[in-house]
């Protein structure tokens, strides 16, 4: 059966099967115990939609907090200082661990990655089920350190304030540490996968874009994980035996956590771009039906960005007492990491050159994506030019920008992606028309947000802090109705979703017309994820002639 | 592509039954099974290097803040414990490989055995490293805020605690992990014994002898870091 593509409607080419993987065994038991990776991906998918909604609370606190100097609602003080210290710090600390660096690669990609490289699971399906159970019991400490004290470190726990605060340090960074084994599990996975089942005929550049994605996220995963997993080991020996390392009192060296610290995280920041890249390199070629543009500039660039990634951190203490000479060094190395993200940029906007481009849901976050991404980018830019770095560094401006990138980047192109594999995963169409609307609350939602952040930052309103001049109360105001326009949207998009799993019409096995593999099973999938061994036959993205091997 | 590979990559299930029971479903061969795991066996060993790789590096920031008092601390080591331990361990590094030898050349009661003299030395190991623990603590050579060895303790100096912090770290992470792959093997002798394993199917056998591998190396470097400083 062959057929050419013209739009992006394509009807179910055969009928669906009885029995999928949702309905081949019911009951929470065959859930739980699953070793489906598209199941696991749908736990993982709840599971990280929930620490999001969290998050998101407390990021609603954080900015109503702020709404105006005195900190009133209705004419009555409500939150304090304390208050606040916990808000921020567990919404980043939820947002961070919780949320960004397992959502796309835990949901999205468990779902999606092996399908797209015929495969009938990943490597490892007990070991994914492992790396699920550890979220949870990571998620069940981070919540416990909340009732029990909660945290006020920032989601950074800095020495030494860290090592000395009162308050439950001590189990949140327990959980940050069952966390890492957690994604580390899900990256060690993904790598396995990629090289050993890819499907018959398919070559490392055969494989789709968000596989190349997915792959160097997982290299940064295994390498910069266990870092951060000793560190806070390190971090809990401080706090209980005081060895001396990071507590300067006892001869330690607070500089040192930082660096410690950053050598994780910095490469933790392409834990959770890189996976939203990898999900714009498929949403632009199938809404433009036309073959990505550099596809091997796109590979490389992702593989160079996890590289350039290992070597930046010390951009983060520009401002900590880093030599001079240090520096000037990772200042250069950080102006590098602007070439590939650049490469990527160019590459995508060269693809929708002259397509023939339809707006679904999908591609306007895709298309929120490389406008907000480019500001994201751009601005970071300013904090890699040291003398900019001094004066922006602990202000607004650089929560801002890393709001631009990894809201205005992963956020947006996990949504993009959520409602671009959302028919294949459920087997049910979405509301469009509410989709386009969510879409578009949620940029303008955020926008205003961090917009106005921008400005405040480049004013010198410092970041974290729970006061502040009544000069800045407009900008503060603004940007907290901004995130009630983004929450709003967000709320939006979680009720249309779950009313489509009942309502909903149900799914043609490609909806938008891709020509990726994962699109050739049923729409939802059968438990082995295709009824046949799918073959490689044409280049990913290749919409000149698109055929189809079903019997 | 040609269509004449779509027989190798039917499911295993569909031959009846006639596969091996070890044959995972979403893998086409055993071969592929066996490299899969290999792989994912190497990935995690780059994840204990880099783990342990944060506390070396630890070590020698702090060595290099300390020079003198980490060379003065390290005398207070057991030196003939230390080299003792680690020819307790490259011999049975040995005794791993012949476990693994034997499993692939079906010799399922040989590969029980060596797999239970491995765990034998590494409870040598742990014997030997407890006394020592024991005699450390002792005369008073604890970590951190702990540490109270009479005489040694320099006002102001934190280096002869912050040597013996980074020691039982590091010694003790290390010991963990021998003690899990104590356990490891174990389980994989009473599996050895059952004739679980052949030519076939012989994947955990070397998995965890990569591991045990790893836990050796990983000592042949602790061991001049602490024991042998100048």
């Amino acid at each position: 059966m062959e057929h050419t593509l013209t739009s992006g409607n394509v009807t179910a080419d055969r009928p669906r099967p009885a029995k999928n993987y949702l309905n081949e065994t019911t009951g929470l038991w065959s859930w739980m115990s699953t070793v489906d990776h598209k199941r696991i991906g749908i736990m993982y998918l709840g599971a990280v939609s929930f620490a999001f909604l969290l998050g998101g609370i407390f990021a609603l606190l954080v900015r109503l907090s702020l709404l105006n100097p005195q900190h009133t609602l209705f004419g009555k003080q409500w939150v304090t200082a304390e208050m606040y210290n916990r808000f921020f710090t567990l919404h980043g600390a939820i947002m961070v661990f919780l949320f960004i660096i397992p959502s796309i690669p835990a949901s999205l990609a468990n779902f999606v990655l092996p399908m797209m490289l015929g495969a009938k699971d990943v490597a490892f399906p007990r070991l994914n089920l492992t790396s699920f159970y550890l979220w949870v019991a990571g998620a069940a400490l981070a919540i416990g350190s909340m009732v029990l004290g909660a945290v006020d470190t920032g989601w950074t726990f800095y020495t030494p304030y860290s090592t000395t605060t009162d308050g439950a340090v001590g189990l949140m960074t327990l959980a940050v540490f069952i966390l890492g084994f957690s994604s580390i599990f899900t990256g060690l996975n993904f790598i396995a996968t990629t090289h050993k089942l890819r499907a018959p005929g398919m070559g490392w550049f055969d494989m789709p874009l968000f596989v190349w994605g997915i792959y160097a996220t997982g290299v940064i995963q295994i390498l910069a994980t266990p870092v951060l997993a000793i560190t806070m080991v390190l971090l809990l020996i401080e706090r209980v035996f005081q060895i001396g390392i990071f507590d300067s009192r006892i001869g330690g060296d607070p500089v040192l956590f930082q660096h410690f610290f950053w050598f994780y995280s910095h490469p933790a920041v392409y834990i959770m771009i890189l996976p939203g890249m990898a999900i714009i390199s498929e949403i632009i070629p199938t809404f433009s039906r036309k073959t990505i543009f550099g596809y091997r500039a796109i590979a490389y660039s992702s593989v160079s960005l996890a590289l350039l990634s290992f070597i930046v951190w010390g951009h983060h203490l520009f401002v900590a007492g880093e030599s001079d000479l240090a520096n000037v060094i990772f200042s250069a190395l950080t102006f590098l990491v602007a070439i590939p993200s650049g490469v990527k940029m160019f590459n995508w906007l060269t693809t929708m050159y002259k397509g023939n481009i339809s707006f679904e849901t999908p591609m306007l976050y895709a298309m929120a994506f490389l406008f907000l991404f480019a500001i994201g980018g751009l601005t970071g830019i300013f904090f890699a030019t040291l003398a900019v770095d001094i004066h922006l560094t602990d202000t607004y401006f650089v929560v801002a920008h890393f709001h631009y990138v990894m809201m205005g980047g992963t956020v947006i192109a996990f949504l993009g992606g959520l409602h671009y594999w959302w028919p294949k995963m459920t087997g049910r169409m979405y509301s469009e028309k509410w989709g386009r609307v969510a879409c578009a609350l949620v940029f303008i939602g955020f926008n205003m947000t961090f917009g106005s952040q921008f400005i405040m930052g480049g004013q010198g309103m410092p970041r974290r802090y729970f006061n502040y001049l009544d000069q800045f109360q407009p900008i503060h105001a603004f940007s907290t109705y901004g995130s009630w326009v983004l929450g709003s949207g967000l709320f939006l998009t979680a009720i249309y979703l779950l009313a489509s799993l009942k309502t909903g019409p149900l799914a043609p096995d490609s909806p938008w017309g891709g020509t990726t593999m994962e699109w050739e099973s049923s729409s939802p999938p059968v438990v082995h994820n295709f009824e046949e061994q799918p073959v490689f036959e044409h280049e990913p993205y290749d919409y000149r002639h698109r055929t189809v091997t079903h019997v | 592509m040609s269509t004449t590979t779509v027989d190798l990559h039917q499911d295993p299930h569909g031959h009846g039954g006639e596969h091996d029971p070890h044959h995972q479903h979403h893998f086409t061969t055993m071969e592929q099974q066996f490299d899969t795991s290999k792989i994912g066996m190497w990935l995690f060993l780059v994840t204990e290097v880099l783990t342990f790789g944060g506390l070396f590096a630890g070590f020698g920031l702090m060595q290099n803040k300390y020079p003198q008092e980490f060379v003065a601390a390290h005398e207070e080591l057991k030196r003939w414990a230390g080299s003792t331990n680690t020819v307790v361990l490259l011999i049975s590094s040995f005794t791993a490989v012949m476990a693994v030898l034997s499993a692939r050349t079906n010799q399922g009661k040989k590969c029980a055995k060596y797999l239970w003299i491995t765990v034998g030395f590494g409870a040598i190991f742990m014997c030997i490293k407890a006394y020592e623990y024991s005699a450390d603590f002792a005369e008073g050579l604890f970590p951190g805020k702990f540490y109270s060895h009479h005489g040694d303790l320099i006002a102001g100096s934190h280096g002869y605690a912050t040597f013996f912090s980074f020691y039982f770290m590091m010694t003790g992470l290390h010991g963990l992990h021998v003690l899990i792959g104590m356990g490891l093997m174990s389980w994989l002798a009473i599996r050895a014994s059952r004739g679980e394993f052949s030519d076939k199917y012989y994947t955990p056998v070397d998995l965890v002898a990569l591991f045990w591998h790893l836990v050796d190396m990983i000592w042949i470097y602790l061991f001049p870091l602490y024991y042998l400083i100048t």
